[in-house]
């Protein structure tokens, strides 16, 4: 259910993992790749993770929202490498009863995978590369 | 008088940690009974370019630790820059 990938998350891969007879509503995050950053066109994104914290990272913020929120089950999907404009690099799936709980569930998780999973962006540009968020 | 005894530490860099830091894993040594923020004081110290991050994490063993838990050089230390997964 938590996984890092050489490749790109899949979110028909994903919606299956969380499906079941007693949920009525799957919602997905799909986080893409943007060709720009204030302006600046950025060529590629290269990932870098501490795989075995961020799955735990992943089960804890899952666990978190489950406690939160009647949801069932919760998947989250993380690509490490490169990622170029328009790629796909994370996808989370959550499946609930009813559709409320599963977008509220959906936005905890991405805005607390933000915030706390062992994952490091670097943007590469035409003329320089930069590690998001680094610094102030 | 006792001579304080010393332990190695395995420390793992990510990010742009590990870029100042140059080497992964990395080797520190400390007293027995350091703790993490004697760990983060000690690596600012080698390595003044961290002071100019954001944030600094510790985690040990795969889990995020506060300033005042113990180390040892039985653990794995990560040292987590600010964080921009997603």
């Amino acid at each position: 259910m938590f996984a890092i990938l050489q490749s790109n998350p899949d979110p028909g891969a994903l919606t299956r993992l969380v499906s079941g007879p007693d949920s009525g509503a799957i919602d997905l995050f799909i986080g893409t790749v943007r060709n720009q950053t204030g302006g600046r066109a950025v060529v590629a994104l290269e990932f870098e993770s501490y795989g075995p914290m961020a799955k735990k990272e992943m089960a804890k913020i899952a666990e978190e929202a489950k406690s939160r929120w009647p949801v069932n089950k919760i998947a989250i999907h993380h690509l490490e490498g490169r990622a170029l404009p328009g790629d796909t690099v994370v996808v989370i799936a959550v499946a609930a009863a009813h559709r409320a709980a599963a977008f509220e569930a959906c936005r905890f998780a991405i805005d607390q995978l933000k915030e706390r999973v062992p994952i490091w962006k670097k943007e590469l540009y035409e003329d320089g590369e930069v590690w998001v968020a680094a610094h102030p | 008088m006792i001579k304080n005894q010393h332990m190695q530490l395995r420390v793992l860099p990510f990010g742009i940690a590990r870029d100042i830091i140059g080497t992964s894993p990395f080797t520190l040594e400390l007293e027995e009974g350091a703790r993490v923020q004697d760990l983060l004081d000690r690596l600012k110290v080698q390595f003044p370019e961290l002071k100019k991050l954001r944030s600094i994490a510790v985690a040990v063993n795969e889990a995020y630790a506060d300033g005042s838990q113990a180390v040892t050089g039985e653990d794995e230390i990560a040292i987590i820059p600010p964080v921009s997964g997603g």
